[in-house]
């Protein structure tokens, strides 16, 4: 156990917030208070930074009830809007999927495929208090004789309706160009032949995750903004991988860390769930998320201050080397680089385009800063902690982080 | 100078004459295509910006109009969507004249009609598919 010069305690800090005392800032607004205040003052003054992203995350859908009917019905296959949802568990259950596109649409036989209707979008509509039809089929049993049901349903009018993504929020991720000749469609967005664009997809140094690197304070349990409602992380998220190589800051110099999160979905907004359609690629969900870091210690407020100068994205060609899973990196590039407009690769000027919105993803942070100030929000002490690098197993997944 | 964002549209009978080399060596007029769709035998289309001395772009027109080809004025055609824009700015990798741009330090995407070439390349690629083609039937 270190010796720090400040020790707060979830518990304490809780108290502030329930009495309305807590100081929140949020991750943009930290770095400046540490420059001039230093580590230790810095986490005396503020109790709280709020953290904020949002991005397409494919890794995404809804847990949904959709009630029994009478007849009962064990539905085996449903969709919604003409979106497949996956059916296989108890009779009204379903697991709708944000990269679901629609059962009628062309998928890429029309090159580069649109995408305009899929389960993201169907979340988003749910949100948005909007009527959503349902087809349900079964085979009829004897205690659930029905073998189809159509209905039409809103949010409210469901059971129970639950986000849960198994994969958000990642830890940095890759600056994506395209070295080959011709236009190529990726879910990192369209890229121009011989290196036209370099697209990237994080907030940077507002991001949750590159403001606590070594998983310090995010765990199982932590409360967290989640599309515009409070969710929780309740797992570390599939290709989890703290292992990767990190920079001398401790912050990992690729994709590294996941969360698994969800929350109830009825009390979400469709500000902060919006369905996507990426050219060529698919359907997916843009989730906004937030997440609370409370300045338990000055290490965890040197952590909060970092910027996107500190900050390395890799470079990686998605015309040759991501589909043909090389591992090849082309280099590293600064977000502060990234946001500036363009930035030079090997000599090349290319301009450098941004697929996370920073707009609102200071609104996610700004938003949580606010609860947490009328006492509307507590922070949730994690039962357990992410996995760091040295007490986790990773399969190697090869670059291929999609 | 005079700039202006055309529609072009050739005949079957035209598609064959060097029309546009015609407006750069008789009018001096600098043109940037954004679209083109001339097949042989078959109507053409162009989208250009086409820009000049004010009074060779209005000769430059009427030669044009004279050979059989149809010009009109590029309509404010795409609109942005406000409620459906998310401020992500993929758009501004796919936009070639610069209306779609982001706003710095602040990373807002801004949307300069002015500046829009009606290419449609912005529709497909926003993934809120917050870019919308509008007719505006009144300059058609």
């Amino acid at each position: 156990m270190a010796n720090y010069q400040v020790n707060k305690t979830y518990q304490e800090i809780n108290e502030k917030i329930k009495k309305g005392q807590a100081v929140v800032v949020t991750a943009e607004e930290i770095i400046d208070i540490v420059r001039r205040k230093g580590e230790a003052e810095a986490t005396r003054t503020v109790d709280v930074v709020t953290t904020g992203t949002f991005s397409p995350m494919c890794s995404s859908g809804a847990i949904i009830n959709f009630g029994h009917t009478r007849p009962p019905i064990k539905a085996s296959r449903v969709w919604l809007n003409n979106v497949s949802a996956y059916a296989g568990l108890a009779a009204v259950d379903v697991y709708l999927g944000a990269t679901e596109p629609a059962a009628d649409d062309p998928l890429n036989k029309v090159y580069p495929g649109e995408f305009k209707y899929g389960g993201g979008h169907v979340i988003q509509d749910l949100v948005a208090g909007k009527t959503v039809h349902l087809l349900a089929e079964a085979y009829g049993t004897d205690c659930y004789p029905n073998k189809k049901v159509e209905k039409d349903l809103t949010l409210k009018q469901l059971p129970n309706a639950v986000l849960f993504n198994p994969r958000n929020c990642y830890q940095n991720y890759n600056c994506a160009v395209n070295l080959s000749n011709r236009t190529i469609y990726t879910y990192m967005g369209p890229l121009r032949p011989r290196a036209g664009n370099a697209n990237f997809c994080t907030a940077g140094q507002l991001s949750p995750l590159f403001n606590d690197p070594y998983y310090r304070t995010i765990g199982i349990g932590t409360r967290i903004f989640l599309g515009g409602g409070a969710g929780y992380v309740c797992f570390p998220g599939t290709q989890h991988n703290p292992g990767k190589p990190r920079g001398d800051n401790g912050v990992p110099l690729g994709p590294a860390g996941t969360l698994m999160v969800m929350g109830d979905l009825k009390k979400m907004s469709p500000r902060y769930l919006v369905g996507v359609s990426l050219l060529g690629y698919g359907c997916s969900l843009a989730v906004g998320l937030g997440i609370p870091i409370p300045l338990l210690n000055e290490e965890i407020a040197h952590f909060c201050a970092v910027t996107d100068e500190e900050l390395l994205a890799p470079i990686v060609d998605y015309g040759h080397d991501y589909p043909a899973a090389t591992g090849r990196i082309l280099g590293h590039v600064s977000y502060a680089q990234l946001k500036s407009g363009k930035m030079d690769l090997d000599g090349q000027m290319v301009p450098t385009v941004p697929l996370s919105s920073l707009v609102r993803a200071r609104e996610v942070a700004q938003m949580l800063k606010e609860w947490i100030e009328k006492g509307q929000f507590l922070l949730g002490e994690p039962v357990e902690l992410l996995p760091g690098s040295e007490e986790i197993h990773c399969v190697p997944t090869a670059s291929r982080d999609s | 100078m005079h700039v202006e964002m055309l529609v072009l549209q050739f005949p079957r009978e035209v598609v064959d004459q060097p029309i546009i080399y015609r407006l750069v060596k008789d009018f001096a007029l600098e043109f940037n295509l954004l679209r083109a769709a001339i097949n042989p035998r078959q109507e053409g289309l162009m989208v250009m910006e086409l820009r000049g001395h004010p009074k060779d772009f209005r000769r430059g027109l009427k030669y044009l109009r004279q050979t059989g080809v149809k010009v009109r004025q590029v309509a404010r055609e795409v609109r942005r969507n406000e409620e459906r824009c998310y401020q992500c700015g993929t758009c501004t990798a796919v936009c070639p004249t610069g209306a779609l741009y982001i706003e710095r330090p602040g990373m807002a995407v801004a949307f300069d009609a002015s500046k829009c070439s009606a290419c449609e390349h912005c529709c497909p690629a926003c993934p809120a598919q917050a870019m919308e083609v509008r007719l505006n039937r009144a300059a058609v």
